[in-house]
């Protein structure tokens, strides 16, 4: 065995007892059922109300909820970034929302208008 | 185990300027753990922008955009059509292969090599039943229905037979062809239709150059970000077994952690994290 000591090794930070891990394992076992729950719960509103245009607005919604809610759990649990320092959580998720919400914004936006004038709905705007 | 008693944590307090003095890590992470999430921010960011690709597509042809319901109904063995069930399956098999990774990592974090070992091989069976049901996937998707339907003498726009949701059958002679300014689709039959056929060519299934369900661009899109998902979980699978092998050799029980587990998890909890959201987009929206 040859630990190097010009390292820190910061993952012997990270072990516990058997005692802890079976709380910790519960956390894991209670995350997968939530999140098989709600994928269900998904695909039963698609079977349902996909074919309903009244229910497109609310279905839209409601799905990219759950799905943040999904990936919420995934990497604040599973990737146990809610274990890390504060820092460290602003370092990953700061430059990714601020980018990726801009990026959402100007293709959703831009999305919309070319199809408008793909449509010959040019015409509305006077052009 | 000489260099755990050895084990206290560098600081710099004396200097009083905290974390970010030097000589420790301001996030108290080794950097392999680091990289490793710096990498799958720029993964995400890749991720992010096909998937805002395809959201400018599928807004910019919002009235005649496919719907995933009507694309992927097929599951094993059975007949008949069931909407989106089989992508369900595939979902919860690379949730439940995550739990497994996780709790691959929980039993280092224990030195429990023989549950680390265990919970590896599971998450392997899983990311190996994924990509088989995506390729099983795709070859339905490629394949098409009996059908199928015709191309028009443009090359892209398609004339499909009309779905009933109610019966869960196409109705006889009744044809979907997209508006000329794209505002939806007007149903097509009789001689009109027969007209249309004439110069029309059957086509079953999708490609990149058409598709039978209707934009060619559903299909592109499809193909690949479906295919760059799915070579990143056959990486997922790939990593993991050359980790396991490490675990088996004992590599990592003698360096007296396991974080080279903690670091393959990381990327396939990804994995699992980025299908969430391909899951959403293409199939429920």
């Amino acid at each position: 065995m040859s630990a190097r000591d010009d390292v820190y090794e910061y993952s012997l930070d990270l072990h516990h007892s058997d005692e802890e891990g079976v709380k910790i394992r519960k956390k894991f076992y209670f995350v997968l059922a939530l999140l098989s729950l709600v994928t269900i719960v998904e695909v039963a509103m698609g079977m349902a109300w996909s074919r309903d245009p009244g229910m497109a607005e609310i279905l839209k919604v409601t799905f990219i909820a759950l799905t943040l809610v999904k990936a919420g759990y995934i990497v604040m649990v599973f990737m146990h970034l809610g274990d890390e320092k504060k820092n460290m959580k602003l370092t990953i998720l700061l430059p990714y929302f601020v980018l990726i919400g801009y990026l959402i914004f100007i293709c959703l936006v831009e999305g919309v208008y070319s199809g408008m004038m793909a449509s010959g709905l040019q015409n509305y705007f006077g052009l | 185990m000489a260099h755990v008693t050895q084990h206290v944590a560098p600081t710099h307090s004396d200097h009083g300027a905290g974390d970010w003095a030097g000589g420790t890590s301001p996030f108290k992470m080794s950097y392999g753990k680091m990289m490793m999430w710096f990498f799958l921010v720029s993964d995400a960011f890749t991720f992010s922008g096909l998937l805002t690709a395809y959201g400018f597509m599928r807004h910019k042809w919002d009235a005649i955009w496919p719907t995933a319901g009507d694309v992927f109904t097929h599951f094993p063995f059975y007949h008949g059509h069931i909407e989106l069930a089989y992508v369900a399956f595939m979902t919860f098999v690379l949730i439940a292969s995550s739990v497994t990774m996780v709790l691959a990592v929980e039993a280092g974090h224990r030195m429990d090599k023989q549950a680390v070992v265990k919970w590896m091989i599971l998450t392997i069976i899983g990311g190996a039943i994924f990509v088989g049901s995506q390729a099983w996937e795709w070859y339905h998707f490629i394949h098409g229905t009996e059908q199928g339907a015709y191309l028009l003498e443009d090359g892209q726009t398609v004339m499909r037979h009309k779905f009933d949701p109610s019966t869960h059958h196409m109705v006889e002679g009744v044809y979907l062809v997209p508006e000329a300014d794209a505002s939806g689709f007007r149903e097509v039959s009789g001689a009109e239709a027969d007209a249309m056929k004439a110069s029309a060519t059957h086509i079953h299934g999708a490609n990149l150059r058409h598709n039978e369900y209707g934009l060619p661009l559903f299909a592109n899109f499809f193909f690949f970000i479906t295919g760059f998902h799915g070579f990143h979980v056959f990486s997922g699978v790939v990593i993991n077994f050359l980790i396991l092998l490490g675990v088996i050799s004992g590599t990592y029980h003698k360096r007296g952690h396991y974080e080279m587990v903690e670091k393959s998890g990381l990327y396939w909890h990804f994995v699992d994290l980025v299908w969430v959201f391909v899951f959403t987009f293409f199939y429920l929206l």
